[in-house]
């Protein structure tokens, strides 16, 4: 089987920092990666670089078969990558139902080519994603009107919403209660089941324990771990970085 | 909220022009066409400055660049070969919207005040060479002899009604230019770059490109307004071209009127033009600049989404009792 997503030996420096060092991972079709590491072990920066917000300096990136280096962000969002933020970004001048309309309008549309031409079918399509995140009866509200795990539904259902293959979460528990954190596993576990690649990153260990099927860990840049979970887990090495010694 | 869709739109935009045409060709007092023109003028400039400023976030100080490039070329053809007034608004059209691709492909990377200063500073250039370019006046300034009246199949109008007209006819096509995209896939695209530009990127939206969109459009409707200029005040002089006046008032109106709509720099060129051709006759030419300050400081502080946001959020206070 082919891998959907294969990082190849990737580098990122920020000055004299080095952020990512040399990364492989390999993520195949239809499965459930957790990434972790402590802060600043540049989890975000390598979602970064998988996603075209930054470009990596040195290695490669190929999704699908395709080399997606020198992409821009939007141009692998249209290949079929979708990330949702850490902190959520809503477009906060436009409703629930707008914000779904982007990624529907500039990607799937331009993907297929104007399959969605008619406002009804666009329609439609919102509302189906706002219901899939239980959020249908408040398509007309503004996103500040919502609370923090309503955010960041919205952000998973804005991401869902250009259809992708890979999903990136990026931490999109943090600093949600036990049963909001039940919510979003349930729902990303759904998302899953219709075929879509995830990769979630995330702090929350029993989280990450129940979704994961493979559990990689970066620690400084480096990728020290990947393997199953509670192999993993039990690393003398990721224990030493987690635990200091 | 009622749709009126863009073609009927356009309709009423067209009459309301013909009848304001129409009163003041009845009236016919030089003065009122001598100062609407100011006004019409103020309307193209802050419509075209919130297609970048308003819809895309991208404040630009340099306004006045770009009208005075549609000036300049005016002068340029004036020289070089004559033409009429509808063709050198074309020719500035071309004229600075190259300049604006040009300028937002160099810029766009920056953001916000970043942004803003490299607008001004392109201002600054562009003045520098104008005020060397000898063709054109250099800092002496150019004459433009207009002619008192207009031949056309057969019909003799006075000349200022005539740059009247066209300024008029200009207004319209940049408010309806301006309402089409609003409306469009275009205009939600640039509502997702104003909002946030990294969410926009991983929605698809390709925020370069359509950035660049705006500042060519937005470059091209200001040089219009500017082509006919030397012909209405008759010298040119880079000073005058590439006045203070233009670069605030283009921001200021927007501001003062709401800068998500294409009703706000409407609202706000009329309210605050009329308040400046007011004051120029009745106290002096001095106090406008001070009305522009004034204004914009009290609606930042009472207004600050401008008369149509406040007209909003009284509608929807009226609503949710």
């Amino acid at each position: 089987m082919t891998a959907l997503l294969h990082v190849d030996n990737i580098s990122k420096r920020f000055g004299g920092f080095v952020a990512l060092d040399g990364i492989d991972l390999e993520v195949q079709p239809g499965e459930r990666l957790g990434l972790i590491g402590p802060n600043g072990s540049g989890k975000s920066t390598l979602v970064n670089c998988i996603c075209g917000t930054l470009q990596n300096e040195s290695g490669t990136v190929r999704f699908d078969g395709h080399l997606i280096d020198g992409l821009a962000a939007h141009q692998r969002t249209h290949r079929g990558v979708a990330r949702s933020f850490q902190l959520p970004r809503p477009f906060h001048s436009m409703n629930l139902a707008d914000n779904l309309r982007i990624p529907l309008l500039y990607t799937v549309h331009a993907r297929l080519g104007g399959l969605l031409r008619s406002a009804g079918e666009l329609d439609s399509r919102c509302h189906e994603l706002l219901e899939m995140v239980g959020l249908a009866k408040k398509a007309k509200q503004m996103p500040r009107d919502l609370t923090q795990v309503e955010m960041r539904k919205l952000e998973l259902a804005r991401a869902m919403a250009a259809e992708p293959k890979l999903l990136i979460a990026d931490e999109s528990m943090a600093g949600l209660s036990h049963s909001e954190i039940e919510d979003i596993l349930a729902l990303l576990v759904r998302l899953n089941e219709r075929g879509i690649t995830i990769i979630l990153i995330e702090h929350i260990m029993s989280a990450v324990m129940s979704f994961s099927q493979r559990l990689a860990v970066l620690v400084s840049g480096k990728k020290i771990a990947d393997g199953k979970p509670e192999d993993v887990v039990r690393d003398p090495e990721v224990v030493r970085a987690y635990l200091g010694q | 909220m009622t749709s009126v869709n863009t073609a009927k739109f356009s309709l009423i935009t067209i009459a309301a022009g013909a009848v304001v045409m129409a009163f003041a060709h009845w009236v016919h007092v030089d003065y009122l066409f001598f100062a609407s023109y100011t006004i019409l003028q103020f309307i193209v400039l802050a419509t075209a400055w919130n297609i970048l400023g308003g819809y895309c976030g991208y404040v630009n100080f340099g306004s006045a660049a770009f009208f005075a490039m549609g000036a300049y070329a005016s002068v340029f053809m004036h020289k070089f070969y004559p033409l009429p007034v509808p063709v050198l608004i074309l020719i500035s059209a071309i004229v600075s919207g190259i300049a604006g691709f040009g300028m937002g492909y160099l810029t766009l990377r920056l953001r916000g005040s970043f942004f803003a200063i490299a607008t001004l500073a392109l201002a600054v250039v562009l003045q520098t060479l104008v005020v060397n370019w000898d063709y054109v006046g250099g800092s002496r300034g150019a004459y433009i002899i207009r002619p008192e009246e207009l031949e056309f199949a057969g019909i003799t109008i006075n000349y200022i009604e005539y740059l009247f007209g066209l300024m008029l006819l200009l207004t319209v096509i940049a408010l309806i230019t301006a309402r089409t995209i609003e409306r469009s896939q275009l205009g939600f695209g640039f509502a997702t770059i104003r909002d946030d530009e990294l969410a926009a990127e991983a929605s698809g939206v390709p925020t370069l490109r359509l950035k660049l969109i705006a500042t060519t459009i937005s470059g091209a409707f200001m040089g219009m307004a500017g082509a006919p200029f030397p012909y209405y005040i008759g010298y040119l002089q880079p000073s005058s071209a590439f006045g203070l006046e233009y670069a605030v008032n283009s921001i200021a109106m927007p501001m003062i009127g709401g800068t998500t709509s294409w009703i706000g720099p409407l609202v706000g060129a009329i309210l605050l033009g009329s308040a400046q051709q007011y004051a120029t006759v009745t106290i002096s030419s001095a106090v406008n600049l001070l009305i522009v300050g004034l204004m914009l400081v009290a609606f930042v502080i009472i207004a600050p989404n401008g008369l149509v946001g406040l007209v909003q959020g009284w509608r929807r206070a009226w609503r949710k009792p």
